[in-house]
């Protein structure tokens, strides 16, 4: 496919800062706009980017069918787990202070970024399905 | 000023996009609904917010449209409304109007001080959000921390219908 060679080179400059872009969000939540409903679209949108440039086939050898069903509840569960830990730690469910984490305050700056990132993974995950299973192959 | 002109922009964007026969263009008017949308936002310091609208609404919506445009015919069909039906929801559709905006005659000025949404809660999570969890962006903290079996709960609404996308469209495939 000669006439795509400006599609590829563009895609390639452009999907890992997008990725890197995406985990940027996630993580800078705390302090800036953003978090992980947006992170998590913007890591997704970034291997739609690479679907509709190379193609359905070659999307799915980066990331399998059994990847992205397991990554799906992951996000959700890393949520939960988080919560689940407070109550062992003694606290009230998604109570971070309750957590070992040195003090209170630190505590619950971490459960913050666990449960960020929990949503970025399962959000991530959703956005990469949706259209995985929704698109066709002769369309691109 | 400039909420008007952008607001005004918006109607005309909904509008079209219904008008619209091809799809693909009614697609591309909702995107630019969306991205004045989250304009509109920015320009009501919702920085949040908009975010979400840009990404979400402009963003990734658009891509999954045209995924479920992939698997249906570009062009509207031509099936034409009786006027039996269109006159009660011409009815409805003013009724449901008139009904919204006699809602919004006694609600508060935008940014009044005085109103119950910024007298309420917005205050305690102001003054002590970035004391008790540590992270600065408040918005962060009531998601994550105060409101955090909402989220929880929207997570889990994501993650079902993703389950659910994969377990209808998968028997299909």
């Amino acid at each position: 496919m000669p006439g795509r060679v400006m599609e590829r080179t563009m895609a390639k400059m452009l999907i890992p800062p997008v990725q890197l872009y995406g985990l940027y969000v996630i993580a800078h939540g705390e302090n800036g706009p953003g978090g992980g409903f947006q992170g998590g679209v913007i890591l997704g949108a970034s291997l739609i980017l690479y679907v509709l440039v190379y193609g359905l086939e070659a999307g799915k050898k980066r990331i399998s069918r059994g990847t992205r069903d397991f990554l799906l509840p992951c996000g959700a569960l890393i949520y939960v787990g988080i919560g689940v830990a407070c109550l062992l730690a003694g606290g009230n469910f998604l109570e971070y202070s309750a957590l070992p984490l040195g003090n209170p305050k630190h505590a619950t700056h971490l459960g913050i970024l666990g449960v960020e990132i929990g949503i970025g993974i399962t959000v991530a995950a959703v956005m990469i399905t949706l259209f995985f299973e929704t698109a066709r192959q002769d369309e691109e | 000023m400039l909420e008007l002109i952008l607001l005004f922009f918006l109607v005309v964007c909904a509008l079209a996009a219904v008008q619209m026969k091809d799809l693909l263009s009614s697609i591309m008017l909702l995107t630019i609904y969306s991205l004045i949308m989250a304009i509109v936002w920015m320009s009501l310091n919702a920085v949040d917010v908009a975010f979400t609208e840009a990404s979400v609404g402009a963003g990734i919506t658009t891509v999954l449209l045209m995924a479920a445009l992939s698997r249906t015919s570009r062009e509207e069909s031509n099936r034409k409304v009786s006027l039996s039906v269109r006159a009660p929801s011409l009815l409805v559709l003013f009724l449901v109007t008139a009904v919204l905006l006699y809602g919004t005659v006694d609600m508060p000025a935008f940014g009044d001080p005085e109103a119950p949404a910024n007298l309420h809660v917005a205050p305690e999570y102001i003054k002590h959000a970035v004391h008790e969890t540590g992270v600065s962006n408040f918005v962060t903290s009531i998601l994550a921390a105060y409101r955090g079996y909402d989220t929880l709960g929207e997570v889990v609404v994501v993650f079902t219908a993703g389950a659910c996308v994969i377990m209808i469209l998968r028997k299909i495939n």
